[in-house]
């Protein structure tokens, strides 16, 4: 395929949100081929064979899957622009526990609570709204979670935010009343054009959760 | 310059393969380390207080920092002492060794271990579904000594503290072979190269215990 970048990603994902925010941050462009992962077309298998998933990075041509991964990546190629990852190794750790913290602890409740009802969908909320408090605990009063630097770490939890709204509406509860501190930090992410230019429309990601709830026969 | 100096603590435990591959850098990169071993499954006051999040071995403490989680261990021991490098310099090949570690440690543990213990649609059936998974890792050594190229590294520690000395032994158990040499002969060859590595050989558990633990934990497993 022509262009050196290219980035498969679907609009709804919270982890091509996260690349796309990284990518913005570095100022580097690339070719977006927009890539509905429930049908898997030839690129995506040929790309990602053993998860067949979005987002995938691919630059001359060799992909770079796993979000994560692909932010490492960026940082490492383009290291001559606003790091994104501390340069000290222990900072470094902290800053990739709290995104695998996130990955780990966030995904799967998060899911539930558009994806199922009664009992599941309690059980889930509870789990959520105790996972987002220590984040928030984790944030204290820093500006960002890099400290005053907008980094990974940040980067790895906005991916989420354009799903915060659905997360509210289907939980029933009030991400400003329940974590006002996280709140702020996003009000001041939501300050910076690349993670404004990633994120999908709240009310978007809602039809689409509704669309989701349906499919999996949660409505 | 990151800091070298300093007491080493490895808060771990004999058969978990994740402490296993932490040691296996420390000894690679010659790094003098306090092992404190665990009694899993209880959890003892320092683990709790070490590992709050996850109460899991094994953490590393450097001086006055606690690491846990051994992927993130093991690069922060690459990036603070700098001899025998673990992981490659070149980032593509950085992000694929990231990327095979995280494969092994979440889809290999769950078709090794996880289906495979709990078989629900068969043994026969999990099997089958683990080889078609092992069959990613046979074609990534292909043509190769080890996974790092000519001699160890990230995804040879990971890979190597899990399959060969901790699924295998549970397989022992099980008395099923799910990576046959005829059919998964560079993968078989790649555990031959393994054990001629004194820092991996000096990181398996004796085979008997071993075995013996694997039962243990499935039956846990089963049951939970």
């Amino acid at each position: 395929m022509a262009g050196e970048l290219v980035l498969l990603d679907f609009w709804p994902s919270m982890f091509g949100m996260r690349t796309k925010m990284a990518l913005a941050e570095k100022g580097v462009s690339y070719e977006y081929i927009e890539t509905d992962p429930w049908t898997k077309t030839p690129l995506l298998i040929e790309m990602n064979p053993i998860h067949k998933k979005i987002p995938v990075l691919i630059h001359k041509g060799k992909p770079i899957c796993e979000s994560l991964i692909q932010l490492e990546y960026i940082d490492e190629v383009w290291s001559d622009t606003y790091p994104i990852l501390p340069s000290d190794p222990y900072q470094k750790a902290q800053a990739r526990f709290w995104a695998d913290f996130i990955d780990k602890k966030l995904y799967d409740p998060a899911w539930k609570i558009w994806g199922t009802k009664g009992e599941d969908q309690v059980a889930a909320k509870k789990e959520l709204i105790e996972h987002f408090k220590t984040l928030e605990t984790e944030l204290g009063d820093k500006t960002y979670y890099g400290g005053e630097v907008f980094g990974f770490l940040d980067i790895a939890l906005m991916g989420y935010y354009s799903w915060f709204k659905a997360m509210e509406k289907f939980g029933e509860f009030s991400f400003e009343t329940e974590f006002p501190k996280l709140t702020e930090w996003t009000k001041r992410c939501l300050e910076r054009e690349s993670v404004v230019k990633a994120l999908a429309d709240s009310d978007k990601i809602i039809e689409y959760a509704y669309a989701l709830r349906k499919k999996f026969g949660a409505e | 310059m990151a800091e070298k100096e300093g007491k080493i603590k490895l808060l771990g435990c004999w058969a978990s393969p994740f402490s296993r591959r932490v040691e296996m850098a420390l000894k690679l990169k010659g790094i003098p380390y306090e092992y404190l071993e665990e009694a899993l499954p209880n959890k003892s006051p320092l683990l709790l207080e070490l590992n709050p999040i996850h109460k899991k071995v094994p953490v590393l403490v450097h001086n006055d920092k606690i690491l846990p989680e051994s992927h993130l261990i093991l690069e922060y021991i690459d990036q603070t002492w700098s001899n025998n490098p673990i992981l490659p310099q070149d980032p593509y090949e950085k992000a694929m060794a990231r990327f095979w570690a995280k494969f092994i440690d979440e889809q290999i543990l769950t078709v090794g271990f996880r289906s495979l213990v709990k078989a629900e649609k068969g043994r026969e059936v999990a099997i089958e579904e683990a080889r078609e998974k092992f069959a990613f890792l046979e074609k990534e050594v292909t043509g190769k000594d080890f996974f790092g190229g000519k001699t160890i590294g990230f995804v040879d520690m990971v890979a190597g503290s899990i399959i060969p000395f901790c699924l295998a032994r549970l397989w022992e158990g099980m008395i099923i072979d799910v990576i046959p040499e005829d059919e998964f002969p560079e993968l078989n060859r790649w555990i031959k190269n393994l054990k001629d590595i004194d820092c991996v050989r000096e990181c398996i558990p004796h085979r008997e215990k071993q075995i013996e633990h694997m039962m243990k934990v499935s039956e846990r497993y089963k049951l939970a």
